[in-house]
């Protein structure tokens, strides 16, 4: 689905970031979070990626262009490109964590001497994205589950399979908790700074009702507990700074 | 003529009758950057307790139809964060500030009352003995008229500012907690906090919320509220702050004639951080389309 914002919202986007859409039905009340995919700054219009999963996202599912929704945004922190540009970064997606990774993946490649490998994670040959991915990275490598093209397996699979993470300096992960956590490990056994994105049900988005936290290593700024907003202080996080 | 919306809790004057339901509005400064604090009655802060609290582990939300379900547990930075961080900011807008304190025992409610006492832009405190979502103590003060009587005159006895005890709807007599909340000396009470609620994940076949229960609050809950509050304002002398799924000035104004002198908006500002604002115009728009001069009028006005 690709959102048009009125004239002059001049939108500004950090890959990673996501907006709350609101359903127009009124017993739904809750904004959906869905990540930024792409974001043309020029038309200030974001393209997003979903899968239905219910409710709201049926909604969305059937709208057309001319329809209007309520959006807050941008919300969240997003991934720290300085910290990435000149580097060797390993994007990690899995089944719908892949449509955030593209913007980063896009604005990556702007920046000189940064070279991106792409490992993408679907559960069959639908292979969404990955034309758009090859043409923003300098490699891209695919793992399915049922094993109709690339590796059979999952994204680490595929990593091991291909010996790809020894000069890698940053990954860059999205997708389902037990994909994160084992990025979280192989980082922490490789020597390799991760960042990743979570997930959290949510209900304001912007910070204030507590709804969506992950454990945290040390005690968080904010919250001067073990938990951190993962609506507001992500939602990437370094790995090594999560209990996920 | 523009019409008054000023309204008087225990000698506290606010601007209009519209407030933040405790927990729905952080300590605002998470909205101040899409509501104006300026034209809201009152910010209520997210409860606060005498240390931090981490509360429950996630899922702590879960939407339902016309509402959702809540088991934060109360997670809080502490009273001292408070009042070095949240306070401050606070100050430097031109709204009233009522407290929401929570606490697990009688000490450590008594801790964050003292704590408050000479805080000067503190208007009022809120006192939550309705958590259904934090397992030991606190709720029991609420559901039992004899405790909720003795903890509220302990910290009447402490408190600096008027008191406000917030009820819990999760009992089967809410106009006899309501008597016992004024026999204790509490200058005001506030109805209704969440009503405990579970919902199941069918293709999962999981609890929603990792604590399997939670407060279900929003439009689905405001009938129940409404109820509530008229009986309240039957049984007791004391002023009455009415929530429970205001989204609508229409919502807030049942409220009023049903007996609450104040309103406040709780889960609508996570659908649209303006409700509280909107909530506040449309009160106005009704007094001048029905030719009253004064909100103060509509408190109780409804006619059997
Ligand atoms: C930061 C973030 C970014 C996301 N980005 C994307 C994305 O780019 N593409 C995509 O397909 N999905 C994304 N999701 C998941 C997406 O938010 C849910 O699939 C969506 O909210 C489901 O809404 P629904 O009304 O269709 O489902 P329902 O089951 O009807 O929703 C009921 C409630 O649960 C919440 N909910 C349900 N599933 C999730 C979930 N997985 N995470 C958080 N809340 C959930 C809904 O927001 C709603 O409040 C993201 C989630 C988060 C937290
Ligand atoms: C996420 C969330 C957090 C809440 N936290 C508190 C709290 O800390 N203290 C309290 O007294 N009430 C708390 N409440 C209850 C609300 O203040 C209010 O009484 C209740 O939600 C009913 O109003 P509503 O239907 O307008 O939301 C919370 C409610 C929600 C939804
Ligand atoms: S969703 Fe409310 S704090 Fe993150």
């Amino acid at each position: 689905m690709t959102l048009a914002f009125p004239k002059n919202t001049h939108l500004t986007v950090n890959p990673g970031q996501f907006v709350g859409i609101y359903p127009n039905d009124q017993t739904a009340l809750l904004p959906r979070p869905i990540s930024v995919c792409r974001w043309d700054e020029k038309e200030d219009m974001i393209r997003l990626v979903y899968r239905i999963a219910g409710k709201g996202t049926r909604e969305f599912s059937g709208a057309g262009w001319g329809d209007t929704f309520n959006v807050t945004g941008m919300l969240g922190n997003g991934y720290d490109l300085s910290e990435m540009a000149g580097k060797s970064v390993m994007i990690i997606g899995g089944g719908i964590g892949i449509p955030p990774l593209l913007e980063l993946a896009c604005r990556l490649k702007e920046k000189p001497g940064t070279r991106v490998t792409a490992v993408l994670g679907y559960r069959d040959s639908n292979m969404f994205l990955r034309e758009e991915f090859e043409n923003a990275s300098y490699r891209v490598y695919i793992a399915t589950e049922d094993g109709s093209a690339g590796t059979k397996g999952n994204v680490l699979d595929a990593v091991r399979e291909q010996g790809i993470a020894g000069n890698t300096d940053i990954i860059a992960a999205c997708g389902p908790m037990p994909m994160l956590r084992a990025i979280k490990c192989f980082a922490g056994e490789h020597g390799i700074k991760a960042f990743i994105s979570l997930e959290e049900h949510m209900a304001c988005g912007v910070g204030a009702c507590l709804g969506c936290v992950v454990k945290t290593k040390n005690v968080d700024e904010h919250s001067h507990v073990h938990n951190a907003r993962i609506c507001t202080e992500g939602p990437v996080f370094d790995a090594a700074d999560v209990d996920i | 003529m523009k019409p008054s919306m000023e309204i008087n809790i225990a000698g506290v004057k606010f601007r209009n009758p519209v407030m933040t339901a405790s927990g729905t509005f952080g300590s605002g400064m998470e909205y101040a950057e899409f509501v104006d604090l300026t034209k809201l009655g009152a910010v209520v802060t997210k409860g606060v307790a005498s240390v931090p609290w981490a509360g429950n582990p996630v899922p702590r939300v879960a939407e339902t139809y016309g509402g959702m379900l809540n088991a934060i547990g109360l997670q809080n930075p502490g009273i001292d964060v408070f009042c070095s961080r949240d306070l401050p900011f606070l100050e430097g807008f031109d709204t009233k500030v009522i407290v929401n304190v929570c606490g697990h025992t009688e000490e450590e409610y008594l801790e964050v009352v003292d704590r408050l006492a000479d805080e000067k832009s503190v208007s009022m405190l809120e006192i939550n003995v309705s958590c259904p979502n934090v397992k030991q103590g606190a709720i029991q003060f609420g559901q039992d008229p004899k405790c909720l009587a003795e903890i509220t005159g302990k910290i009447k006895d402490r408190a600096k500012q008027p008191v406000i005890m917030k009820l819990t709807p999760n009992v089967t007599d809410i106009s006899e907690m309501a008597r016992a909340a004024e026999a204790g000396g509490a200058d005001a009470i506030s109805l209704i906090n969440t009503i405990t609620g579970m919902k199941i994940d069918v293709e999962r076949q999981k609890f929603a919320l990792a604590n399997k229960t939670g407060g279900l609050s929003g439009p689905a809950i405001k009938p129940v509220a409404v109820r509530m509050v008229y009986q309240c304002a039957g049984a007791v002398r004391i002023p009455i702050i009415g929530m429970g799924g205001i989204a609508t000035a229409e919502d807030a104004l049942e409220f009023m004639l049903a007996g609450a002198t104040g309103v406040a908006v709780g889960m609508m500002s996570f659908h649209d951080p303006e409700t509280a604002v909107n909530v506040a115009a449309g009160i106005e728009d009704y007094l001048v389309r029905h030719n009253i001069s004064d909100v103060n009028e509509i408190i109780g006005a409804v006619q059997v």
